[in-house]
């Protein structure tokens, strides 16, 4: 299996807090990595750094063979343009706890806007498959509908389609669930689980243990910036070696 | 007797509450003293004559007014107006636009000289402005197109070039685009940045995703201040009569000039800017319901539809919708 995450020694400072001190992490391609922890254990802000939302202070982090935000020329590290950024941040799909949807645009127009506006697809060919995607997250009846008019579990699922339309090699998921009433969360998680069946490579920061259990590869446990137990998410959940997972399970479990 | 209140109908299937009304005796005695004044106002007004030479006329020379209220010169006059207003709107609204980008810009350069610029044309009155861009030529009297500092390729004569209508419209346009500016940015930062790290993980760049994401979602909160602007601008056009800039002041001044007409054709002036500024209020309605879109559940009924409602005859009328009931009882936060 081919690395297509990897963090070696990642470091993120804001200011004087040092949120990141030091992740070393590999995602395989095809695998599903569920990130847990406390709130401010930096899990979120290391999800960000993949697509380069934020700039990691000192180590290295690379997606698919390629520095994150960076160029290696012989011994010396380039920042990559504005533009080339932007090429490679089309190719990592991102879902946000809020959806963050385009509230003036209805569903179809969110779903074909990049493809259409960054890719250069034709119109009717970004619709017609933005149609097929919202058949497979179970929203075919809702192209026309503005996201307010959305439960947040359909504005949820439009939001993954939006993102699966750029045919992304990577999707980052952060805390997709946290924002949605309790009994929307399942619809949310089937269209997840019926993602990685597909073999979708996948980064999820989450709460939702169970779905960490059944449908991850391999489970972090964050706290304070750094990795504290990583593992087989069965193994960690049931038999968690480090105190503070077991402190941090016990609460959420 | 009715009330001045409304009466509340009761719930059906419920018998009424049977009790005798509160009385107001303070709401009937202001109602009448401001009827009455009123009443003095309108009659002063309207039909009160004064001796003025031979004849008995209005106060106000409503006849004068009846006189030259669509005459040829006030027509043209209110023409230039409008003109006035809707290119100095359209430079303000562009330059707003570009000073608001350059504001928020990561280049320090770009933001400090947009800053200047805001903080210029703030400074100093309007009608200084204009008077300056009137009087440019004493400054530059040639105007010419070239290499800094360099050769120049082409030489305009600034007296020529310079007419009191461009100046107008230069001086009342990059003013606005100050105001504007601001208002656009307000706009641009009430977007949340969600929004924006959404379009950015798409891969769109950040040109796209200010023009694409940021400004339609700004536009929501940008129109009703620069509603406030447009009908600002239309008043602040009579500057330019300073100028010598035939728009409707001045019509309207070289017509006293020679009747001494005066205050008759003030009114006519009056009645014009109020007609012209009743319009651009409903436009601003249409405008804002558009970029509304995707805003609420449901848009409030447009001003024609209200009409139409309400002279639509009274037992076929159907039953509104909650929303839209408790939107037009002004209870907007209800609906959330």
């Amino acid at each position: 299996m081919t690395a297509m995450i990897e963090a070696v020694d990642v470091h993120k400072r804001f200011g004087m807090v040092h949120v990141l001190k030091g992740i070393d992490l590999t995602v395989h391609s095809g695998e599903v990595m569920v990130i847990i922890g406390p709130s401010g254990s930096g899990k979120s802000t290391f999800l960000r750094c993949i697509n380069h939302l934020e700039k990691i202070d000192a180590g290295t982090l690379s997606v698919d063979g390629e520095l994150v935000g960076y160029r290696r020329r012989g011994d010396r590290i380039y920042e990559l343009k504005d533009r080339e950024v932007c090429r490679k941040r089309a190719e990592i799909g991102m879902v946000f706890q809020h959806f963050n949807l385009f509230p003036h645009m209805t569903v179809l127009d969110n779903i074909i806007e990049a493809p259409v506006r960054v890719r250069g697809q034709r119109r009717s060919e970004a619709a017609q498959n933005a149609r097929r995607l919202l058949d497979r997250v179970g929203l075919g009846d809702k192209a026309e509908s503005y996201p307010r008019q959305l439960s947040g579990g359909q504005q949820q699922r439009v939001a993954i389609a939006r993102a699966l339309a750029m045919e992304p090699k990577l999707m980052l998921f952060d805390e997709p669930t946290s924002a949605l009433d309790p009994e929307l969360v399942g619809d949310v998680l089937d269209v997840m689980q019926q993602l990685a069946r597909d073999g979708m490579t996948m980064v999820v920061v989450t709460h939702e243990i169970g779905f960490a259990r059944e449908v991850g590869n391999s489970l972090v446990f964050m706290d304070e910036g750094v990795v504290v137990e990583a593992g087989h998410p069965r193994e960690v959940i049931s038999n968690p070696k480090h105190d503070r997972t077991k402190a941090f399970l016990s609460k959420v479990l | 007797m009715t009330s001045l209140t409304k009466q509340q109908e009761p719930p059906s299937g419920q018998a009424p509450v049977k009790a005798v009304p509160v009385r107001h005796p303070g709401r009937w005695v202001a109602a009448a003293v401001l009827l009455v004044l009123v009443a003095m106002l309108a009659h002063a007004v309207v039909f009160a004559r004064i001796k003025r030479g031979n004849s008995l006329q209005t106060r106000f020379g409503w006849h004068v007014v009846g006189q030259y209220f669509l005459s040829r010169q006030i027509l043209d006059g209110l023409v230039v107006t409008i003109e006035l207003t809707a290119i100095a709107m359209a430079i303000g609204i562009v330059g707003g636009v570009i000073l608001a980008v350059m504001r928020l810009s990561p280049n320090p350069i770009v933001r400090w000289i947009a800053w200047v610029y805001i903080w210029f044309f703030r400074g100093t009155p309007l009608l200084v402005q204009l008077l300056f861009w009137f009087n440019l030529s004493y400054v530059f009297p040639k105007l010419s197109i070239g290499i800094p500092f360099g050769p120049a390729f082409l030489h305009l004569n600034a007296n020529t070039l310079i007419t009191a209508f461009v100046a107008a419209i230069i001086g009342l346009g990059l003013n606005e685009a100050a105001y504007m500016a601001e208002i656009v940015r307000a706009g641009m930062l009430s977007v949340d940045e969600g929004q924006i790290e959404a379009a950015q993980s798409l891969g769109m760049s950040r040109l796209l995703t200010m023009r694409r994401v940021v400004l339609p979602q700004a536009m929501r909160v940008i129109i009703p201040p620069t509603g406030n602007e447009t009908i600002s601008m239309l008043k602040n056009t009579s500057l330019a009569s300073v100028i010598t800039v035939t728009e409707l002041l001045y019509s309207v001044q070289i017509i006293y000039a020679a009747t001494y007409q005066t205050v008759p054709m003030l009114i006519v002036a009056s009645i014009w800017y109020i007609i012209v500024t009743t319009v651009l209020t409903t436009g601003q309605y249409y405008v804002e319901r558009y970029f509304g879109r995707g805003s609420s559940r449901q848009q409030p009924p447009t001003p024609l539809q209200q009409l139409r409602r309400m002279f639509s005859s009274h037992p076929n009328v159907p039953p509104r919708e909650p929303l839209e009931a408790m939107l037009l009882s002004g209870n907007r936060d209800a609906s959330r």
